[in-house]
């Protein structure tokens, strides 16, 4: 009796540890999600405060009747400045200081674009609300903590005060940050935005797509229609299933390698890393395409064949055609492992500080996953949001990818 | 520019498609002659005439563009002593010049005050390479419309003159698509002897300046005593001795592997079990895509996750039951990564197991046994080999993974077993030794060559055992 129970005792604690197996993979999943999306979220919001803007000429070197070009090439680093004193009355030379710190440093920017549409508010006052510096708006958010002693803290007490003083009279808000969506990268966080490296890794993936989608078609239609069974073709099987398994990190040795290095092609661009990007999903692209040339049936083939077409023409006019659903499916799990893919594009420089929106695959860019690595290795506290934020929008990327593949499968792909 | 030209291009090579074949329709017959081909591959052979030389001259100029551009602007003419530069002075001279380019063409008026300056400074020679940079993109641009328009055009025109009733196309069109997609394959293959050969090649170049020996075997790295040299320098590989020791770095990949398969391995293999012999399909259906996304997430990720959210939590536990355990230690970004491989293991063994027929484990439940000791000791041992397949390259997985140690790892080398010091990985040091300037002629980047290459080396053996194992022991059932 004892022994049956212990075997059954056995048996309990087996189905638990399988369970306990399944919650922990499960738990990790949760967890990471939340937490990159509570991190995230702030993001998507900027603190403002709302100031009295006199558009002062004493300060301005333009005026309404100056033309865009002119305001724009125009400073308003002055007029901002007397925004500050304006606002706040009789500061010393630190307090100025420190009040100008809880405002952006791109302060006079957004003056200036305020100044370009409405040029009629010249010699006027106007509320305009101004976005606060990234250290402010952590505190306001509350990832920074307020009880630690000043001299951790980047915002000081005197900056606390006069916080503390403008949430009383209201003037502190919160907008949603345009700016996340449609700038390049900056070394403030407050005025960082993810749109260059959409855009970098945009090109990266099409060229990218450009180069593996023919490439991996052909040659598995090579191999799968043309070649007959034997060692080289079992050769190239292994090749490429090996491929497959080769470190991304390599595949980034490559492009440097070859690309930059033999054929003297630039660093930084979505071309190089693109094509790096292309060699890696190659295979993934190969071995999904000949397994769905390999589903279709060989009646197919026979049939055309019997009606007097010749191999190319019952290859490019039906067999390529009825598999066409199946390569795509993998050609789009391929390109959104691509867009994940850091490593490669480390390799082959598109890492760097870059404010411009690329404008095509030969402008120097960075991808989206390595913009989230830069980020993340910055010191400044802000840019712990904007990493999350990052993450929250690859994983967009990636999950609208991966559920087009699911539905293409789904809806057009051809069953025998 | 160059996206409309491809466009065009695009549309002139569809656009000679018609043509061709109505050329061929046209053809007036006398008696019962016929047309050689279908009249479809008229088009197609004009299409293929069209399309590929001007695709081909479009890639040779993208390729060499910077090398036609220092052709057209630093020619003999302007600088007489060009053949005595070194490649550091013609760079720096270039770079003026790209940056004169720039502002060349601007009236002086609307020129900043450094603008300005640098135009004073500059040689009258100088200031003409930069006009002559500044039209280059022009130039560059029309010969792109040359090469997409006008080059098609002529072509198409003058090969659609030979298109007559014997003219039998059909053959050149077919071998030409055949050798299109051979010359595909033949990519693809190449990719393989490519990274084979970019690996070799530099690693070789590496090998001249540090001995064998010393990388292999060496316990000391600090590679920081490469910067030193300057490119293209020879330099007594003594003092490279110490500089370039693999061992440390080999350690440190394994000790964060091994944590890495210290998490995947049981939570793997206990989900696949339960998922696959206890779940019930609903819960099946549920839980694998859900555990697979792991796998799918990008491993910078990870890496965030490890650097941001595990390493302060593991120090401050540490601190809070006395023991010291570093912020970049192998824990950290072995856990990370141990959570990432879960499916790697999971899946594969999941799908392994349930390969194992019912009559096994029917025979076993006739026996007397119950379900858990069936799985231990009928099961899982016939699915061993798969299982361990599984293992491998997860290892394999584990070795080459890069974002999550570069974030969460140390960059110090250091010689140990303890996952609560701090280690560094190959593939950490392949990314510290490319950041900043990359010169090809010196070891400090050339080593990450050679480190890529053992790391190539090494995931290719796992593979090709993992692969092995799983073909020879598979047991037959049917």
């Amino acid at each position: 009796m004892t022994n049956i129970k212990k075997r059954l005792s056995a048996e309990r604690r087996f189905k638990f540890y399988g369970q306990l197996g399944v919650f922990l993979s499960l738990l990790f999943v949760t967890l990471l999600m939340l937490k990159i999306f509570t991190t995230g979220s702030g993001a998507f919001f900027r603190t403002t405060i709302e100031a009295d803007v006199f558009f002062d000429p004493n300060f301005m070197q333009v005026d309404k009747n100056s033309s865009d070009k002119e305001i724009s090439r125009a400073s308003f680093e002055a007029l901002a400045d007397s925004v500050v004193n304006y606002n706040f009355k009789d500061l010393n030379e630190d307090q100025f200081i420190k009040v100008r710190e809880m405002f952006t440093r791109r302060f006079d920017y957004q003056l200036r674009d305020y100044f370009l549409d409405n040029k009629d508010d010249y010699k006027k006052t106007v509320k305009l609300k101004i976005t606060a510096s990234s250290d402010l708006d952590q505190i306001v958010k509350g990832n920074y903590p307020r009880n630690v002693p000043e001299a951790q803290r980047k915002i000081n007490d005197y900056q606390l005060s006069i916080l503390d003083e403008l949430n009383k009279q209201e003037r502190i808000g919160s907008t949603f940050n345009f700016w996340f969506f449609t700038n390049g990268d900056s070394r403030d966080p407050e005025t960082a935005g993810i749109w260059g490296a959409i855009m970098g890794s945009f090109y990266a993936l099409m060229v990218c797509l450009a180069f593996a989608f023919p490439i991996g078609l052909f040659a598995s239609v090579y191999l799968e229609e043309y070649t007959k069974p034997g060692k080289i073709t079992d050769l190239i099987e292994v090749n490429i299933n090996n491929l497959a398994a080769v470190p991304s990190i390599v595949f980034g040795l490559l492009g440097l390698g070859m690309l930059i290095g033999v054929f003297n092609m630039p660093f930084q661009v979505p071309l190089v890393g693109g094509l790096t990007l292309g060699f890696m999903t190659l295979p993934t692209i190969i071995i999904a395409c000949r397994s769905s040339l390999r589903a279709v049936p060989p009646s197919i083939r026979h049939g055309a064949l019997a009606l007097g077409a010749t191999k190319t023409q019952t290859t490019f006019h039906h067999v390529v055609p009825l598999a066409l659903p199946g390569t795509l499916t993998g050609t789009i799990i391929g390109m959104a492992q691509a867009l994940g893919e850091t490593a490669p594009l480390l390799m082959v420089g598109m890492v760097a500080f870059v404010m411009e929106i690329p404008g095509g695959p030969l402008d120097p860019a960075t991808g989206l996953p390595s913009q989230i690595y830069l980020w993340s290795e910055s010191a400044e506290r802000g840019f712990i949001e904007k990493t999350s934020a990052g993450i929250m929008l690859l994983l967009l990327f990636l999950i609208a990818m991966n559920l087009t593949a699911v539905l293409i499968r789904r809806k057009v792909e051809v069953k025998w | 520019m160059v996206y409309l030209a491809l466009l065009l291009l695009f549309i002139v090579s569809y656009s000679f498609y018609y043509f061709g074949k109505n050329r061929a329709l046209k053809i007036k017959f006398t008696g019962d002659q016929k047309l050689a081909s279908l009249p479809d591959y008229y088009g197609y052979f004009l299409v293929l005439v069209v399309f590929l030389p001007s695709l081909i001259i479009w890639f040779i100029l993208l390729l060499y563009k910077s090398n036609f551009q220092e052709l057209y602007v630093m020619s003999p003419s302007l600088f007489p002593d060009i053949a005595q530069w070194s490649d550091a002075k013609f760079g720096l001279i270039m770079n003026k010049i790209s940056n004169l380019a720039l502002i060349v063409n601007i009236p002086e008026a609307d020129l900043l005050k450094g603008q300005t300056s640098l135009l004073n400074m500059s040689s009258e020679s100088e200031l003409i390479a930069a006009k002559n940079l500044a039209s280059f993109d022009n130039i560059y641009g029309w010969s792109i419309v040359i090469v997409f328009i006008l080059l098609p055009v002529i072509l198409g025109l003058s090969v659609s003159r030979l298109i007559n009733q014997k003219l039998n196309v059909q053959p050149i069109v077919e071998k030409t698509i055949i050798n299109i997609i051979r010359f595909s394959s033949i990519v693809a293959i190449l990719v393989t002897f490519g990274i084979f050969f970019s690996l070799i090649f530099e690693a070789i170049k590496f090998f001249q300046y540090v001995n064998f020996a010393d990388f292999f075997f060496n316990t000391a790295w600090n590679p920081n005593r490469a910067w030193v040299i300057s490119s293209g320098e020879t330099v007594d590989p003594e003092i490279l001795k110490d500089a370039f020791g693999w061992v440390p770095l080999l350690t440190g990949t394994l000790l964060v592997g091994s944590v890495a398969m210290f998490v995947a391995i049981p939570l793997g293999l206990a989900s696949a079990i339960y998922l696959a012999e206890y779940a019930s399909s609903k819960v099946r259906d549920i839980a694998k895509p859900i555990i697979e996304i792991l796998a799918g997430i990008p491993t910078v990720v990870y890496g965030f996750f490890a650097a941001l959210t595990l390493a302060p939590m593991l120090k401050n536990f540490g601190d809070s039951i006395g023991i010291d355990i570093s912020a970049e230690s192998a824990l950290a970004a072995g856990l990370a990564m141990g959570v990432m491989i879960i499916p790697f293991v999971s899946s594969l063994s999941d799908d392994v197991i349930r390969s194992v027929p019912n009559s096994l484990r029917d025979g076993s439940y006739a026996l007397g046994a119950t379900k858990s000791e069936t799985i231990k000791k009928v099961v899982l041992p016939a699915a061993l080999p798969g299982i361990m397949g599984s293992f491998l390259l997860a290892v394999s997985r584990a070795i080459g993974e890069t974002m999550i140690v570069v974030m969460a790892a140390s960059l110090r080398a250091n010689l140990t077993f303890n996952p609560l010091e701090p280690a560094t990985t190959i593939t950490t040091q392949i990314v510290t030794a490319l950041i900043g300037d990359v010169e090809f002629e010196n070891p400090k980047t050339l080593v990450a060559f050679a480190l890529g290459l053992s790391l190539f080396v090494m995931t290719l053996i796992l593979n090709i055992i993992a692969i092995t194992i799983v073909r020879k022991y598979r047991e037959k059932y049917d």
